[in-house]
C-alpha cells in the first residue's frame, strides 16, 4: 500500500490530525464504516469524498454531533464505553477509533467490542513510549506534556495512556490479529518499516493499527 | 374559571364547527366501498382526509415530504389558520427558504383520522344516524392514522416519501411509518417522541379526559346535538397538558412569581399570578379551535402506542431490514418525552445496523421546543433532509432536475 505523505496543511493545523489520511487509506472503497469519536466529522467527510464510504459516527460532544448531522453525516451522540453493546456482531467492515481509546474508562472492553462489531478495527493512539514523553518524566520529573498530549495531568481526558509495546501486548492478550501497524513521527511521517520495534516505540509519536479477529 | 362565552367565542365556535364538514383545505373522500380498516376491528367507511400541500411535486416524484402533526395540531403547517387567523404552527420549519424548503420539496400535511379539522373524527356525521358520531366513533390508533395517510399518498400518486417528519405525536407517526411502510420512507425525522407512551404520560392524559367528561356540558359525548360544548372541562385538560409541554425553567423565566395586574395577592382565587392567567388563556383559546371528543380519541391513540409490543416485545424488530435514514431529535429539558426515550429508539436502530443520527438539543424550553425558533433544531433538520435529498437526486431550488 502506498502511503501518501500528509500535506503540510494537514500537519500544521492542530485540528487536522495526521493519522486520518493513513486511516482513510486502510479502508476499502464502499466499505461499511463506523467512526467512534468522530468529532466534527473530518474523517467521515474524507471517507465520503475520497473513498465513497457512507459512514456512521458516534461522538460524545453534543456540539460535534450537531455539526455532523447538519452536514448530512449519520452521527449519534454516544460514548465508546457505554453504547457499543447495542450494535450487532459484524455490523461493519471497519470500526475506527482514532485518538480515543486512551480516553475510555475500560479500554480492554472497548477493544473487544470493536472487534465484535467490525470485521476490521482501525485504531490510532498517542504513543506514551515516545522519547519526548520519557525524557519529560525522566529529566523534568513532571507529567509529560507534548504536542500530541498538551493538557496538564489534572485536565487531560486521557486516563489510559499506553505505549505501542503495551498495546501490542493487549492485542496478544485478547487474541486480536495485528494486520498492520504504523508508527508516525512528530511530523506525521511514517517511520521506516526496517526500523526495529523498540525504535518505533521510542520514535513513534503516534501509532495506527489495523486489527482483525 | 369565570369564563362567559362571548359573542366572539360563539363566532369562533361556529367557525370551528364549519371546518368539520367543510374544511378550508384540500379534502379526499373515500366511499362505502373503500373503507379504512382500523386496529380495533372496525372498517371505517365512508371517511375523509383533509390536507394541505405546499410546493410542487417534481416529475420523478422524489421530493415529497410528509409532515405529521401533534395531538392538538392540524394540517395548517404553514398557512394562516382558518379558525384562529394565526400563522401556521410550524412556519419556523416549513416554507420557502426554510429548513423544509417548499421551493425544493413538495410538503403534505394531513389532518389525522379522529381529528376535527376535516378528517373524519368523532364530530363528523355518523352515516348510520345522521348525527355526529360522538362516542360511537371507533377508537383509533397511531397506526390507523398512518394507514389513512398512506391512502392519501396513494390518492396523490406518491409511491415514496423523501422524508416523514413530526414532533411529539407526529414523531410517533413517523416511527410507525418507518415500521409499517419501510419501502415508502427514504428518511425519517422523529422529534421529541418515544416508541411507547409512558405510564406518566398516560396518567396526564387521563387527567385531561376526566376533566372533559366531568363537565356537565359534555353530555356523555353528545354535546353537539345538545348545542353545548364542554368548554370548561376541555380548557382544564389543556391547562394541565400545557404544563407538561413546558419546563420548570421556562415557566420561571417567563412568569416567576409575578402578579397579574396587581400589587399584592388578593386572598382569593382570582388569577393572582401571571402563570395562572397565562394558563387560563391557553385553556380558553384552545377550546375555540378544538373538539372535546377529538381530544379524548387522540389522547387515547397516543396512550395505546407501543411499537415494541406490536413487534413481539422487541423494538428492534419493528425496524428489521430498514433502509430508511433516521434522524432523531430530543431536547434536554423535555420531561414529557425525555432524551432517554429517543435513545432507546436509537439503540433499537443500532441493533439492526440502521442508518441513524441522533441529536439532543440543549434548551430550557421543554417539550414545546420543537415548535419554536431553535437555531440548532432548524440547522440540524435542514442539513439532514437536504443531504437525504441530494442522495435522492432532488435538485436544489433554482436548479434543474438532476439526471
Amino acid at each position: 500500500m502506498n502511503i501518501t505523505v500528509p500535506t503540510p496543511q494537514l500537519r500544521s493545523t492542530d485540528t487536522a490530525r495526521v493519522d486520518l489520511l493513513l486511516i482513510a487509506d486502510m479502508v476499502t472503497r464502499g466499505a461499511r464504516v463506523l467512526d467512534i469519536g468522530c468529532g466534527d466529522g473530518l474523517l467521515l467527510r474524507l471517507l465520503a469524498d475520497k473513498h465513497g464510504v457512507d459512514g456512521r459516527g458516534i461522538e460524545l460532544s453534543q456540539a460535534g454531533v450537531n455539526t455532523c448531522v447538519a452536514q448530512g453525516l449519520s452521527v449519534i451522540q454516544g460514548d465508546a464505553d457505554r453504547d457499543l453493546i447495542y450494535y450487532p456482531d459484524h455490523a461493519f467492515d471497519y470500526v475506527i477509533l482514532s485518538q480515543t481509546i486512551q480516553a475510555t474508562h475500560r479500554p480492554r472492553l472497548v477493544l473487544e467490542q470493536l472487534l465484535r462489531i467490525g470485521r476490521h478495527v482501525v485504531i490510532s493512539f498517542p504513543n506514551f513510549g515516545h522519547w519526548r514523553v520519557r525524557s519529560e518524566l525522566l529529566f523534568k520529573g513532571t507529567m509529560p506534556r507534548t504536542d500530541t498530549l498538551p493538557e496538564r495531568w489534572y485536565d487531560t481526558p486521557n486516563i489510559h495512556l499506553c505505549t505501542i509495546k503495551d498495546f501490542v501486548a493487549l492485542c496478544d492478550d485478547i487474541g486480536a490479529k495485528v494486520e498492520r501497524a504504523v508508527a508516525l513521527n512528530a511530523y506525521g511521517y511514517r517511520l521506516g518499516v526496517s526500523m526495529p520495534f523498540f525504535m518505533q516505540n521510542l520514535f513513534g509519536q503516534q501509532a495506527v493499527f489495523l486489527l482483525s479477529r | 374559571m369565570n369564563e362567559n362565552p362571548s359573542t366572539e367565542a360563539f363566532a369562533s365556535h361556529s367557525a370551528r364547527l364549519a371546518q368539520i364538514a367543510n374544511p378550508k383545505s384540500e379534502i379526499v373522500h373515500y366511499g362505502d366501498d373503500d373503507p379504512l380498516p382500523l386496529d380495533c376491528g372496525v372498517k371505517l367507511a365512508p371517511f375523509s382526509i383533509a390536507y394541505q400541500t405546499y410546493g410542487t411535486l417534481n416529475a420523478a416524484k422524489t421530493n415529497a415530504v410528509l409532515v405529521c402533526h401533534a395531538l392538538t395540531g392540524d394540517q395548517h403547517v404553514a398557512n394562516e389558520h382558518p379558525v384562529t387567523g394565526k400563522s401556521g404552527w410550524w412556519e419556523t420549519m416549513v416554507g420557502p427558504g426554510k429548513p423544509i424548503d417548499t421551493n425544493r420539496y413538495f410538503v403534505i400535511c394531513p389532518n389525522v383520522i379522529g381529528g376535527c379539522m376535516g378528517s373524519t373524527g368523532p364530530a363528523s356525521t355518523n352515516p348510520a344516524t345522521g348525527k355526529p358520531y360522538g362516542l360511537d366513533f371507533p377508537v383509533i390508533t397511531i397506526r390507523d392514522m398512518v394507514r389513512a395517510q398512506a391512502r392519501l399518498l396513494d390518492h396523490l400518486g406518491i409511491p415514496h416519501l423523501l422524508c416523514v417528519l413530526g414532533g411529539s405525536m407526529g414523531g410517533m407517526q413517523v416511527l410507525e411509518w418507518a415500521a409499517t411502510y419501510k419501502d415508502r420512507v427514504y428518511a425519517a425525522v422523529p422529534i421529541a417522541c418515544a416508541a411507547r407512551h409512558s405510564s406518566q404520560n398516560i396518567a396526564f392524559h387521563e387527567v385531561g379526559r376526566q376533566a372533559v367528561m366531568a363537565d356537565p356540558d359534555w353530555c356523555q359525548g353528545r354535546y353537539i346535538d345538545e348545542g353545548k360544548s364542554p368548554r370548561k372541562g376541555l380548557a382544564v385538560a389543556r391547562m394541565a397538558a400545557h404544563i407538561t409541554y413546558l419546563s420548570d425553567e421556562t415557566l420561571h423565566r417567563k412568569f416567576g412569581r409575578n402578579l397579574q395586574d396587581r400589587e399584592k395577592v388578593t386572598f382569593g382565587f382570582d388569577a393572582d399570578f401571571q402563570v395562572e392567567s397565562y394558563l387560563r388563556h391557553q385553556g380558553v383559546s384552545f377550546v375555540d379551535r378544538f373538539d372535546a371528543n377529538s381530544y379524548l380519541y387522540i389522547t387515547r391513540a397516543m396512550d395505546y402506542f407501543d411499537l415494541a409490543a406490536d413487534h413481539g416485545g422487541v423494538l428492534a424488530n419493528a425496524f428489521t431490514g430498514t433502509a430508511t435514514r433516521f434522524c432523531l431529535v430530543s431536547f434536554t429539558s423535555d420531561w414529557l418525552f425525555p432524551t432517554e426515550e429517543s435513545r432507546e429508539v436509537v439503540h433499537a436502530l443500532n441493533a439492526v445496523a440502521a442508518n441513524v443520527s441522533f441529536v439532543e438539543i440543549e434548551t430550557d424550553k421543554g417539550h414545546d421546543a420543537f415548535l419554536l425558533e431553535e437555531p440548532e433544531l432548524l440547522a440540524t433538520i435542514g442539513g439532514f433532509v437536504s443531504a437525504a435529498a441530494l442522495k435522492r437526486g432532488v435538485a436544489l431550488p433554482g436548479e434543474g432536475e438532476l439526471p
